[in-house]
């Protein structure tokens, strides 16, 4: 059967945009990896509801999973996408039991975003993590760091990290890298319009205060070192015993898909990450894909609802199910919400904007851990004639990798860059090649020989 | 190393980590049981042989690859424990097998 919509990912914008969808008739079918939908910022909301650590923040997706489940979207839970057609719309899953195809007149990416790749001597260590992964570890199964740990980084994810942590009786010891003035940032504007984001801000911060979270501001030169283990971190200026060491350094568009099916894609210099190329409903440069949400730009979850509402009407408008007056009037309120979920970002752009240092690291740190390259062996490539990621594979396995350059891609090509003396834009991004996650050949055997037998 | 929080979310599921039982909650993923089990390592790197745990739990970094009922390369941040699920550690390039 072909449905008419089929939505990657069940995260805000993909739950949003399903709901939206049902709502004018369409048939959708959406594809997640997760056991439960919510994708990140709402991972495992319905089983953590009653966990007072994240409680609060997870209370807002309650309502917009419960729409989900009872929208009649056919939701494939622990399914992976792992190669689509856009031309044909065919979309090529796996799961626990085996491989299927699915088929699609209109199809929405709504992959979300992923941690920037935070680089730094003693990354590779057993106990160094991303902040996202223990969120992750407190909302799905209640667990939290034991022993010392340090919290080093900057946006908004460390100070909600810092405050649930602490709310669970582990608060950790925060290492700010934050390098850009307020000052600097405040004339990006929209404090204003975005008050409302920038008190939940301000009123984390004053929480994490409250529960005596310790923060160390202006850190520059993390290192972890330790043996087997991360043991020790270490700044310029100063040192603290840590068995668990989190990093964050904000989140960019995850693009896998996006790029490997050759949709047009632009350097976006304010959060230093490609994002795809959109009309304003999120229409791509293919005429059956459109992207919403996070993967389209970090916009936020609430700027991801109403951007998964408008794919959602956009696709009922194309398939005829929404005339163009109904389409409008359904429009004007998410275009709303989005216009002021978003009224803040370029200040928060600008105050969390990356270092230099993560960016491009120092030689001796490790940029593809899969393939164990350093930084150093990258630039001397780069000298030698690797023009790009792409061409980098060939020089030093970056990027084939089990990862397939999720994690390096992004240092990589920054640091191509500043071998070669050119912007980072004038460096094309890796481009992913399918299966876009590994499936066993017994997998794809079992389909071939299903596909054999007779219809019972 | 993690540990659990019974209060907030109790551990109903027990599984095997390197073969030894650990109770964890319902919902974790088989590399939350590792970590909650205190393994030093998850796995070890087929080029140098280093020791790795789980770096970003969400199906990017490919780290957690693990053992999991017999099937070498899984994510294990990707795959939710079930009652019994034998999980065990990666030890360098996969080896082929009969």
């Amino acid at each position: 059967m072909t449905h008419d919509l089929a939505i990657i990912g069940a995260g805000p914008a993909g739950m949003a945009a399903a709901v939206e969808a049902r709502a004018h008739g369409l048939s959708v079918l959406v594809v997640d990896e997760n056991a439960a939908p919510g994708g990140q910022v709402f991972r495992a909301a319905e089983a953590a509801a009653g966990d007072p650590a994240v409680a609060p923040e997870l209370a807002p997706g309650l309502q917009l999973i419960a729409a989900f489940r009872a929208s009649g979207a056919d939701h494939r839970a622990a399914t992976t996408l792992w190669h689509l057609d856009p031309d044909d719309g065919l979309l090529s899953l796996s799961d626990a039991n085996g491989v299927a195809e699915a088929r699609a007149r209109r199809i929405l990416l709504a992959t979300g975003a992923l941690e920037r790749p935070v680089p730094i001597p003693g990354w590779t260590l057993p106990g160094v993590m991303t902040a996202g992964a223990a969120q992750i570890l407190l909302k799905s199964a209640g667990a939290v760091p034991a022993g010392a740990t340090v919290l080093a980084g900057q946006g908004p994810l460390v100070w909600l990290l810092a405050v649930q942590l602490a709310r669970a009786g582990a608060p950790p010891l925060v290492l700010e890298t934050r390098s850009t003035a307020i000052s600097v940032a405040l004339p990006r504007g929209g404090l204003w319009a975005g008050r409302r984001l920038l008190a939940k801000g301000l009123a984390l911060m004053a929480e994490a205060r409250r529960r005596g979270v310790r923060v160390v501001r202006g850190v520059r030169g993390l290192r972890a070192e330790g043996g087997s283990r991360v043991e020790r971190i270490v700044w310029y200026g100063g040192s603290a015993p840590c068995d668990t060491l989190l990093l964050h350094e904000g989140v960019i568009p995850q693009t896998h898909v996006s790029r490997a099916i050759g949709l047009d894609h632009a350097w976006d210099a304010a959060q230093a990450c490609w994002r795809p190329v959109l009309d304003g409903f999120g229409a791509s440069s293919h005429d059956r894909i459109a992207i919403a949400g996070d993967g389209a730009g970090i916009g936020g979850w609430e700027a991801a609802v109403a951007s998964g509402r408008l794919a959602g009407l956009d696709a009922a408008r194309r398939l005829d199910a929404l005339d163009r007056a109904g389409f409008a009037a359904r429009a004007a309120a998410p275009l709303a919400a989005r216009h002021a979920a978003l009224a803040l970002r370029p200040f928060l752009d600008a105050l969390y904007a990356p270092p230099a240092s993560v960016l491009a690291p120092p030689d001796d740190v490790i940029a593809c851990r899969c393939e164990e390259v350093t930084a150093g062996a990258i630039r001397a490539a780069a000298r030698l004639g690797a023009t790009g990621p792409n061409q980098m594979k060939a020089y030093l396995r970056c990027g084939m990798g089990p990862c397939q350059g999720r994690m390096c891609a992004p240092t990589v090509a920054a640091l191509i860059a500043e071998a070669r003396g050119v912007p980072p834009e004038a460096v094309a991004p890796l481009r992913p090649r399918a299966p876009y996650k590994p499936l066993t050949v017994g997998l794809l055997a079992g389909s071939a020989e299903s596909g054999q037998q007779p219809a019972q | 190393m993690f540990r659990a929080r019974p209060d907030a979310r109790p551990a109903t599921v027990e599984v095997l980590v390197e073969g030894v039982p650990v109770m964890v909650p319902q919902g974790a993923s088989a590399a939350a049981a590792v970590l909650l089990a205190g393994l030093p390592a998850i796995r070890e790197t087929p080029v140098t042989g280093s020791p790795r745990l789980p770096l970003c739990m969400m199906g990017v970094c490919f780290d957690c690859l693990a053992e999991i009922d017999g099937v070498p390369n899984r994510q294990a941040c990707m795959v939710p424990v079930a009652p019994g699920m034998r999980i065990a550690r990666q030890h360098g390039a996969r080896v082929a097998r009969p």
